[in-house]
Order: C-alpha cells, then sequence, then structure tokens
C-alpha cells in the first residue's frame, strides 16, 4: 500500500500535472470558443453543452496518455516498476489513477461552471459533473490500453490517439446521455458499468502487453 | 497441419497454388458479376438500384469475417507462437479495411434513391465506420513498430479489444430498430430473400472470398520475404 501510495504521488507529481493543466486551458479554450463559433443563441448552447463538455474531456485526457509509459520505459523506470514487489497490474491501475486525477477530475470540477457559462440549469450542468466522475475512469483506463500497445511506436502519441478513440465512444455515448432528460439514470449507470468493467480489464491487458515488450 | 504452418513449406505451397487462384477468382469474379448485372430480375420497387444489394451485402460479411479471421490468427500467433499466424493477420487487414470502405460507399450509394440520405448516424452504419477506424488503427500499429514481433503482439492485443464491435455490428440491426434493414440471409429460420436474389448474391460471396483469399495468400508471401530481406540486412550490419 505504501508503494502503491508513493507511486501515485510520484505520478501525479511527475508528469500528469503538467499534462492536466494543459488539459484544462484546453478544455475551457473549447468552452470559450464554442459560443464564438456557434453564435450566442441560448437554446443551442444549452442543447449541445453536455455532449461539447464531455468530447472536450475526452480529447482533453488524451494530452496525458504519451507521459504515461513512456518517459519511464526509456529512462527504464518502467522495468524497475516491473521487478518491484508491486505487480505490473498494479503499477498501472497507479498510473490510470494519477491521470484520472490530475486531467479528469478537474475538468469534472470544471464542468459545473462551464456548464452554467453555456446556459446549461444548475441541476444540468450538477448532472454532467457527476456523470463525468462516474463516467470518465474509462477514458484513463482505456487509455492505459492504447499508450501501452504505442510504447516505442512512431509517432506514438497520435497513434494512441486513433487506438483509443474507438474504444471510447460508449462512455461517451452514455456519459453526455447521463446529463438529463429521459434515460438519464440508466445512461448513468451504464456509464459507472462501463468504468468498471475497463477496471476489470484494462489493467491486466496493459501489463500483458507491456510484459511482452519488456521481455524482448 | 504444423507442418503447412512452416514458411519455408507455405512459401513452396503458395507459390504453386497462387496462379490457379489468380485464375479462379478472376473466372468467378466475372460469372458473379455477370449473373447479377444481367441474370438477376430488378426489384418491383427498387428497380436497377437492387443490383447495389450483389457487392454491398457480401463485402459486409466479408468485411466482418476478415476482422474474425485476424482475431483468431492473432490469438494463434499469440499462444502457439506460430509467426505465419501473425503474418495472415497483417495480411488480411488492408483487404479487410478495403471491403468495409466498399460497403460505407456501396451503402450511401443505396441509400441516396432508396432513403433519400447518404449517410445517418443509424446503428449500423456508425458501427461500420467504427470497424474501418479499428481496421485503420491495426494497419497503423503494424506500420508503426519495428520489430515484427512486438507488432504482432501489440496489435493482436488491439484486435481482440476491436472484436467486441463484430456482434455489435451484426445484432445491432435488430437490437435497434432504425433505418437499416434487418438480417435477410443469416438468420435462424432461413433466409426471407426470394432465390433469383439469393443465387447471384451467394455467386458473389464466393468470388469475393476466393478474391479475399488470393490477395492475402500473395500478401504473405510478401510479408515473408520482407521478414527475410530484413534478417539478411541485419545479418549484414553485424557482420
Amino acid at each position: 500500500m505504501r508503494a502503491f501510495a508513493a507511486l501515485l504521488s510520484r505520478e501525479f507529481g511527475g508528469s500528469q500535472l503538467g499534462a492536466g493543466g494543459l488539459g484544462v486551458l484546453f478544455f475551457l479554450a473549447v468552452v470559450v470558443l464554442l459560443p464564438l463559433g456557434l453564435g450566442p443563441d441560448a437554446d443551442i448552447l444549452a442543447q449541445i453543452a453536455p455532449g461539447i463538455l464531455w468530447i472536450a474531456a475526452l480529447l482533453a485526457s488524451l494530452l496525458g496518455l504519451e507521459s504515461m509509459f513512456r518517459e519511464d520505459f526509456e529512462t527504464g523506470s518502467l522495468e524497475v516498476m516491473a521487478m518491484s514487489a508491486l505487480p505490473l497490474e498494479v503499477v498501472v491501475l497507479a498510473k490510470c489513477l494519477a491521470h484520472w486525477l490530475a486531467c479528469l477530475l478537474p475538468l469534472a470540477a470544471l464542468s459545473v461552471p462551464c456548464g452554467l457559462l453555456l446556459h446549461l440549469g444548475a441541476g444540468e450542468s450538477f448532472n454532467v459533473a457527476i456523470a463525468m466522475l462516474l463516467g470518465t475512469p474509462a477514458f484513463s483506463l482505456l487509455g492505459s490500453i492504447g499508450a501501452a500497445l504505442t510504447l516505442d511506436a512512431r509517432r506514438g502519441g497520435l497513434l494512441a490517439l486513433l487506438l483509443v478513440l474507438p474504444l471510447s465512444i460508449p462512455p461517451l455515448i452514455f456519459g453526455s446521455l447521463a446529463s438529463g432528460g429521459e434515460g438519464s439514470v440508466p445512461s448513468l449507470l451504464l456509464g459507472a458499468g462501463l468504468s468498471l468493467g475497463a477496471l476489470a480489464i484494462a489493467p491486466f491487458l496493459s501489463s500483458a502487453i507491456l510484459w511482452a515488450r519488456l521481455r524482448a | 497441419m504444423n507442418r503447412y504452418a512452416h514458411p519455408t513449406h507455405f512459401m513452396r505451397i503458395s507459390g504453386i497454388a497462387l496462379p490457379w487462384l489468380v485464375v479462379a477468382s478472376l473466372i468467378a469474379l466475372a460469372v458473379a458479376l455477370y449473373v447479377s448485372l444481367f441474370v438477376a430480375p430488378e426489384d418491383y420497387r427498387q428497380g436497377q438500384t437492387v443490383r447495389i444489394m450483389f457487392l454491398h451485402v457480401p463485402a459486409a460479411w466479408l468485411a466482418l469475417g476478415g476482422y474474425v479471421a485476424i482475431a483468431i490468427a492473432s490469438v494463434t500467433g499469440w499462444i502457439w507462437k506460430r509467426p505465419l499466424a501473425d503474418v495472415a493477420a497483417r495480411a488480411i487487414a488492408p483487404t479487410g479495411a478495403c471491403f468495409t470502405l466498399i460497403v460505407l460507399l456501396t451503402g450511401s450509394l443505396w441509400g441516396k434513391p432508396m432513403w433519400g440520405t447518404w449517410w445517418v448516424w443509424d446503428a449500423r452504419l456508425t458501427s461500420v465506420a467504427i470497424l474501418l477506424l479499428l481496421y485503420l488503427g491495426y494497419i497503423a500499429l503494424w506500420n508503426a513498430i519495428e520489430e515484427p514481433v512486438l507488432a504482432a503482439r501489440a496489435a493482436g492485443a488491439l484486435a481482440l479489444i476491436g472484436v467486441i464491435n463484430v456482434p455489435v455490428i451484426h445484432f445491432s440491426v435488430s437490437w435497434w430498430n432504425t433505418l437499416h434493414q434487418p438480417a435477410s440471409v443469416l438468420r435462424l429460420d432461413g433466409p426471407t430473400i426470394h432465390p433469383t436474389l439469393l443465387v447471384p448474391l451467394l455467386l458473389m460471396f464466393a468470388a469475393l472470398s476466393l478474391l479475399m483469399v488470393t490477395i492475402t495468400l500473395a500478401r504473405m508471401r510478401l510479408e515473408i520475404l520482407r521478414r527475410r530481406t530484413r534478417m539478411l540486412l541485419l545479418r549484414t550490419a553485424q557482420a
């Protein structure tokens, strides 16, 4: 547990915090640019706000993926982690958690004020935030698969994006459906279920991919 | 089977078979095209546009089948350490991606006169578009990693995740009842399509399958030669 906490704080303070800061800026930029591009009509903005916030969160979360394993792999730290007492699956989990805390949790919090800025009601903005809290862990976990696959690939960051996007479609659909109106509770539960499903699969798959690379 | 899984055997046998396969698939394609364009009757409601189906439906089956074949080959390559299976998985991908593109293009050409729109965000159309993305990601991952064994492991893992999409595509039309019609050939209670349309459809499916096998074999041979060249270059670089 202490090793897990140490790893988590290392990951969080190291690379992910910077990526998370960039992600927040990206998220805010999308929210500011949206009314400029679409015009300030309150009805239109309120209608598309949940979907836009979710898409912005997904794209912002991709920023942190490249730093998840690549640097540690190049410096050899990943090998040390793999040899440590901590199973590699748990290492992956710590990295996913750090990624989520740095890149996605702030966006879930920010979606309340941003929703209000986009003329979404207070209740609905709050719903978006809850849906993001439950649904976005899937982005970090599925993202770890993309990051592991493109560990030493040429132009890996861009490739990880291409690989992760199709996998991220279900959480995106249910997440933006969960933000209000009819069927929002089942969608919320489905989004949370997808996060749990990803939690059950992604750490094992990512660490299997990483092992295949480290053994070679 | 093991004996044929050796690349040297494979090169010898496929070298003999390939010219025959090329001729056979060209003949089959010519026959299937003739039957579906000239022999098959027009539909009384859809007119000539029904002939799009003869390309659209077999291409859809092969696009899905190709992806499943990639997944099976990847598992075989991973578990039983057969390089030839990895080679096969890589060789299938471009043809499968092509068929996926054909499905999307013919579907939209057919959709314009029949549905009045080129594209709708219907469950089946969207999931086929995702299939195309998965194919492209798979091909890109192979190209991005230099060492063949590592590339095979990474691409195989991706193929296994993406294979979840295949049942979604097949059943999407029954689960979400939207614009795309439900299956009329591959269903439990027998086909509901008229035999005069079913025969050309199956002929075209046979011809395109033969074509896919031929192209895959040719690509496999190419990939094996590419790997041998790579080994030779590495060896001369070390010496």
